[in-house]
């Protein structure tokens, strides 16, 4: 009973919010129902027992998520302005999302100690108890034992691709060129050479 | 279970460039671009330690069960070992000419070679490696991003210059749309047949194909002919050959090409070995298509880059027709046309690279060439050999090979294809003697002034002697290395 309850939930928010997704105007707000939608798709996986899945689903997307929205703030032209003057009015989404985020880790691990949710024959589907371990297990082992090979070209690639951002896009500092920071310099230096005292003339502005 | 220690020992020649190659990265990272030569001739070392660990097992000849590595992840028998050789030769000859390009003015703002030009080529060579022996889809594909993800970055290695960053652009989008498509294709065939191993897929394939296998087997195809260039996925090939600086086209037009048609071969046997009838006209139509093209879109070219880019899509058309005929007489033809065309090309680009003024600037139009003869005698001798041999005109080794495709054609009774493929090749040699005519018979531009390094020459003369008829001594052992590469090929475990 509570699965189902739980089932419909998540996936009645996932549905609205990846609706929210496209609908909203403001990017930052896309991203946001992103991230709820990512979490109620999380929530099913742990309802069918695919407890990892729902993991991955957390740590890589939602974690990739952040990382997109870093992106699309530096990229975006966002009036930062307008975006404070809005926090206010914001406010209140941004905790109601919260909010529901909170109860339904709640829930989730509620429903994961109730057991899966029946999905045909629970028995003869389910691998993790014809092969006695978990799905974690059952992914490792054969991620790290017969299709090792894969999983370390897989890395090799991470790094061809590491490489490759670096070749394209880093440029040599120059020596003396601006925007180096010197620690050293800025710690040593003294206020009465950092600033300058001035008296200025009414209607007249200041030499610098 | 799985037995490393003899899955390891098969794949030492990765294992030595996966090695060299962080070893070279480290080095690079703390030494920076200063130290690029000395990188550039360990990585040139290391893949010649490679290709010495292929020499015993290429030599005696490798097939069976023997050759499955990690469970039947790969397989490394006769056939990938003759490429993998060919691969890290022509790597070595795109590092041995570079370092001359990247120090002259025609390499922009940003001269001298990156630090990590050499790292991404051992990189490439080792995905192109796991290509070659991949005996997976998913072993197939990890090898083929391996290697297009380091040629992306070095299409695209002289940054500051438009053409070059053009270059990486198109290839990475239209790779990466290709990838995908292959992709697709990969993934209906491990739908219907419920395995991403070959074996299991040619299993699942037996019989009556339907159409959901079918569309996988196109999609497949397709996105194969894109990564070889071949007619009607051939349209980023000019481009991105005259875009990428003179040693990364050299290097493209032959270790990628390679193996990607040995990819194709092993995939077309290995895979779809049952269901020939559903690939071989589509092979049959891509080579064909590719000659005739390949041949009719040189015509009007003036760069000499898109020239040669084009030679390259007409010669995948010869090697994919030695495919088309679909037995073991051609996949040996294709592997012995796949060598000449190697050394073939990189003696061309060799070539080009040497077309150098006073100022060290290099050219690359037909306007710069003229007279040629009179000003660098021995170039033009070099070039004017390259040239009749890409054209097929005896007694140079690139009739040879053309000579052994046509044969395995006819004698499979594919009489009327062959006799389109010569038609074509006579149309393609126009514009190879075009080339021997603006250099031999025009006025002098006077252009060419320039002197080029001992190791431009030496890798010059030992190309030109290949292809020489001096090369039909090595035809002998290279037909016996052929035909074992050929017959493991059909070796079905």
């Amino acid at each position: 009973m509570i699965q189902a309850l739980a089932f419909y939930l998540f996936a009645a928010i996932v549905v609205a919010s990846a609706v929210m997704v496209i609908l909203s105007r403001n990017p930052v707000h896309s991203v946001l129902w992103l991230i709820l939608a990512f979490f109620n798709a999380a929530g099913l996986m742990v309802i069918v027992g695919a407890e990892f899945i729902a993991m991955l689903l957390v740590i890589v997307y939602v974690g990739a998520v952040a990382v997109l929205f870093l992106f699309v703030v530096m990229m975006l032209d966002i009036d930062f302005a307008a975006m404070r003057a809005g926090l206010v009015k914001n406010f209140p989404l941004g905790i109601a999302m919260a909010l529901i985020l909170l109860a339904e880790l709640g829930l989730a691990l509620g429903v994961y100690g109730a057991g899966g949710l029946e999905l045909g024959d629970a028995a003869a589907n389910d691998a993790a108890q014809n092969l006695g371990e978990s799905n974690i297990e059952a992914i490792g082992r054969l991620l790290y034992g017969r299709y090792i090979l894969l999983f370390e070209i897989a890395g090799i690639i991470l790094l061809v691709a590491m490489i490759g951002a670096i070749v394209l896009t880093h440029r040599a500092p120059k020596p003396g060129a601006r925007g180096r920071q010197d620690i050293g310099k800025q710690i040593s230096r003294r206020p009465d050479e950092a600033t300058v005292m001035k008296r200025p003339t009414i209607g007249e502005g200041v030499e610098l | 279970m799985l037995d490393l220690a003899n899955s390891f020992d098969l794949i030492i020649p990765e294992l030595i460039l996966t090695g060299a190659g962080l070893l070279l990265l480290l080095v690079a990272a703390w030494g920076g671009d200063q130290l690029s030569r000395p990188i550039a001739i360990l990585a040139a070392t290391a893949l010649f330690g490679a290709g010495i660990a292929l020499v015993p097992d290429l030599h005696f000849g490798t097939d069976g069960p023997q050759t499955l590595a990690f469970n039947g992840l790969l397989r490394v028998d006769s056939f990938a070992l003759f490429a993998k050789a060919m691969i890290y030769l022509a790597a070595i000859g795109a590092l041995i000419i570079a370092p001359a390009f990247f120090a002259s003015p025609a390499a922009g703002e940003e001269r001298g070679m990156r630090a990590e030009y050499p790292i991404l080529i051992i990189f490439a060579s080792v995905g192109m490696s796991i290509m070659v022996s991949a005996s997976d889809f998913m072993a197939l594909y990890l090898g083929l991003e391996l290697n297009s993800l380091a040629a992306y970055v070095l299409a695209a290695i002289l940054r500051k210059d438009d053409r070059s960053a053009e270059a990486g652009l198109k290839y990475f989008v239209l790779g990466a749309l290709a990838s995908g498509i292959l992709l697709y294709g990969m993934s209906l065939l491990y739908g219907f047949t419920g395995g991403t191993d070959f074996a299991t897929v040619r299993a699942g394939l037996e019989g009556d194909l339907a159409y959901g296998p079918l569309f996988g087997l196109i999609f497949v195809m397709a996105g194969l002919a894109f990564k070889i260039a071949a007619v009607p996925f051939h349209m980023w090939t000019p481009d991105v050959y005259e875009g990428a600086p003179t040693p990364v086209t050299a290097f493209f037009a032959t270790a990628p090409k390679v193996a990607a048609v040995a990819l194709t071969a092993r995939v077309v046997f290995d895979v779809f070995g049952g269901q020939v009838l559903a690939w071989q006209q589509i092979v049959m139509f891509a080579a064909l298509a590719s000659i005739v093209f390949g041949a009719l879109g040189a015509i009007g070219q003036e760069n000499l880059k898109r020239l040669l880019a084009y030679s390259s899509i007409n010669n995948v058309g010869f090697i994919l027709l030695g495919l088309a005929v679909a037995d073991q007489a051609g996949a040996s033809a294709m592997l012995i046309y796949l060598f000449i065309y190697v050394a073939m090309s990189l003696g061309s680009f060799t070539a080009l690279l040497m077309l150098r003024g006073d100022d060290g600037d290099l050219f690359e139009t037909f306007g710069d060439i003229k007279g040629l003869a009179v000003t660098q005698p021995a170039l033009a001798w070099c070039l004017l050999l390259f040239m009749f041999s890409l054209a097929g005109i005896p007694p140079l080794l690139g009739f040879y090979s053309k000579f052994v495709v046509f044969q395995a054609t006819v004698e499979a009774g594919l009489v009327v294809f062959a006799a389109i493929a010569i038609a074509a090749s006579v149309i393609g040699a126009f514009y190879y003697i075009k080339f021997v005519k603006v250099m031999f018979f025009d006025e002098p531009a006077e252009l060419v002034t320039g002197k080029s390094g001992m190791a431009h020459w030496v890798l010059l003369a030992l190309t030109a002697l290949i292809i020489s008829p001096l090369g039909y001594l090595l035809t002998p052992s290279l037909t016996d290395l052929a035909d074992k590469a050929a017959r493991s090929l059909f070796f079905t475990i």
